[in-house]
């Protein structure tokens, strides 16, 4: 297993279905009435965050707990950093408390592996600006092989990815871990929020694009609808938020085109009515909330791989 | 040291020693303590069942998790851990391991025993005792006592994961004896 995980680049398909693994009886343990393990007895994990962020914190935050471990929820937001601090500083100052594992979040691409490079202990990227956010592409990952029939049935099957792809690092992160799983992926969204030069990406990675929802719905296997940020509507990426419902939005008549049963996921918070439909979020089909269990038995299974064995060299 | 006929006649007489110390099966739960403990738990719940005429619970533990040497170690996966539907409280739990060895197994064992429930009792299963204990910890039923010398290994392999029934004695080399 790696050091850090700072991006699915990190970890190989094998690894990906040792994490899988792991996380699946991690997921037996939160049906347990203690639902503990001494695994990460007397290590301390840190939640550095310096973007907002609910479920992701308090997701890493069960799992280091139920791991056993000593976890700090540090939100750098209006904290040292507003006053001026260096990124550099804040982590070395906070880490120097005898910290065993970080886990980050930050507004910037990238910023996760400058400060990998700056530390000796595991960085666990949590959300780095629009580059990567490698656990929500593992629960989503494990959340679509469970509901699919197990390892290795991810193999062939097809999945769309809309919304919007340029800001969206649940996309950059999903594309890379869906390929290694075997999928083959569909990104869906209007002409403005496509990133710039993802023809040649797609190319390169071996993935499809479309502008045309309707045309993708009916060919694939599951559907995974991004969330639309409401701070992009006044960026002229689309005309009203009606409009972008009209032509991406999971609504209750482009339900009826998805195969009986296709997964649906979302990785939250739902701009319910904008990108999906109550009907849709609400549908028995939908695997939303499992992901939200599903994000804490990832994330257990990446504290436990990354920081229970012996020091890696 | 032991064939398939020797196992399977030691696996014999514990299942039997079991059923005298727990007379009416029904509060029995066997779990098999990964990798080969699994197997063997299975074996015994069969020839109770055999003796008994009706089925005695039996699962897995995992106790990885529970290790005091996981620092000392690359991590791997967990393997499943199987309760019965039963659960464990207020049952006779056996512990069903393949080599008791230093103990620090069935020490992890009883910890992770502990996030699952309260059994009544906790008895201890092995197939074969090699000696060297580290911890205070026996077992209530023995298959074969093999005093080794700690330069040396017991090789035990079963016909389910191994695809042959044989326990051996192999020579390490580069530890003391």
């Amino acid at each position: 297993m790696t050091r850090h995980l700072l991006s699915i680049d990190d970890v190989s398909a094998e690894e990906i279905q040792r994490l899988f693994a792991t996380a699946a009886e991690m997921h037996d343990v939160q049906k347990r009435e203690v639902k503990k393990l001494p695994a990460l007895r007397g290590r301390t994990v840190i939640n550095l965050f310096f973007e907002d962020s609910t479920r992701t914190r308090s997701s890493f935050e069960i799992a280091g707990k139920w791991l056993s471990a000593d976890v700090i929820n540090l939100s750098a937001k209006g904290s040292s950093t507003s006053k001026g601090e260096s990124l550099r500083d804040t982590v070395l100052t906070v880490t120097a408390m005898g910290v065993d594992g970080l886990v980050m979040r930050h507004s910037a691409s990238g910023a996760a592996h400058q400060v990998a490079g700056w530390l000796d202990i595991p960085v666990i990227n949590a959300g780095d600006g629009m580059h990567e956010h490698p656990t929500q592409a593992l629960l989503d990952g494990y959340t679509l092989q469970r509901q699919l029939g197990g390892p290795g049935s991810l193999e062939g099957k097809r999945i769309a990815i809309v919304g919007d792809l340029t800001h969206s690092r649940v996309f950059r992160s999903n594309v890379k871990s869906l390929i290694k799983l075997g999928a083959s992926v569909t990104a869906v969204a209007p002409p403005t929020l496509m990133p710039s030069g993802i023809t040649e990406w797609a190319k390169a990675d071996g993935f499809a694009t479309s502008y045309s929802l309707d045309d993708v719905l009916p060919e694939v296997d599951a559907v995974m609808m991004l969330r639309v940020q409401r701070e992009r509507m006044s960026g002229g990426y689309f005309p009203t938020s009606r409009e972008y419902t009209v032509g991406y939005g999971l609504t209750r008549q482009r339900l009826g085109m998805l195969r009986e049963g296709a997964p649906i996921l979302h990785p939250g918070p739902m701009n319910r009515g904008l990108e999906i439909s109550p009907e849709a979020a609400d549908a028995a089909s939908s695997r939303i909330l499992d992901q939200v269990s599903a994000g804490v038995a990832i994330r257990m299974s990446v504290l436990y791989h990354l920081l229970a064995g012996e020091e890696s060299a | 040291m032991l064939d398939a006929r020797d196992i399977s006649r030691a696996l014999t007489r514990i299942s039997h020693e079991i059923l005298e110390r727990n007379r009416d099966a029904e509060d029995l739960v066997l779990l098999g303590l990964h990798t080969r403990g699994v197997p063997l738990a299975k074996r015994i719940a069969a020839r109770i069942e055999a003796a008994e005429g009706h089925p005695v619970a039996h699962g897995a533990l995992d106790v990885t998790m529970y290790r005091d040497d996981l620092r000392t170690h690359p991590t791997r996966a967990p393997h499943h851990t199987e309760i019965p539907p039963g659960g464990i409280d207020g049952k006779t739990v056996v512990l069903v391991d393949d080599v008791l060895f230093s103990g620090r197994t069935v020490r992890a064992a009883l910890d992770a025993l502990a996030d699952y429930g309260r059994p009544a009792v906790v008895r201890l299963a092995v197939l074969v005792d090699r000696g060297h204990r580290q911890l205070p910890i026996r077992a209530d039923h023995v298959g074969k006592n093999l005093p080794t010398a700690r330069s040396e290994r017991v090789g035990l392999r079963l016909e389910e994961i191994d695809g042959i029934d044989e326990v051996r004695i192999v020579e390490l080399e580069g530890v003391p004896a």
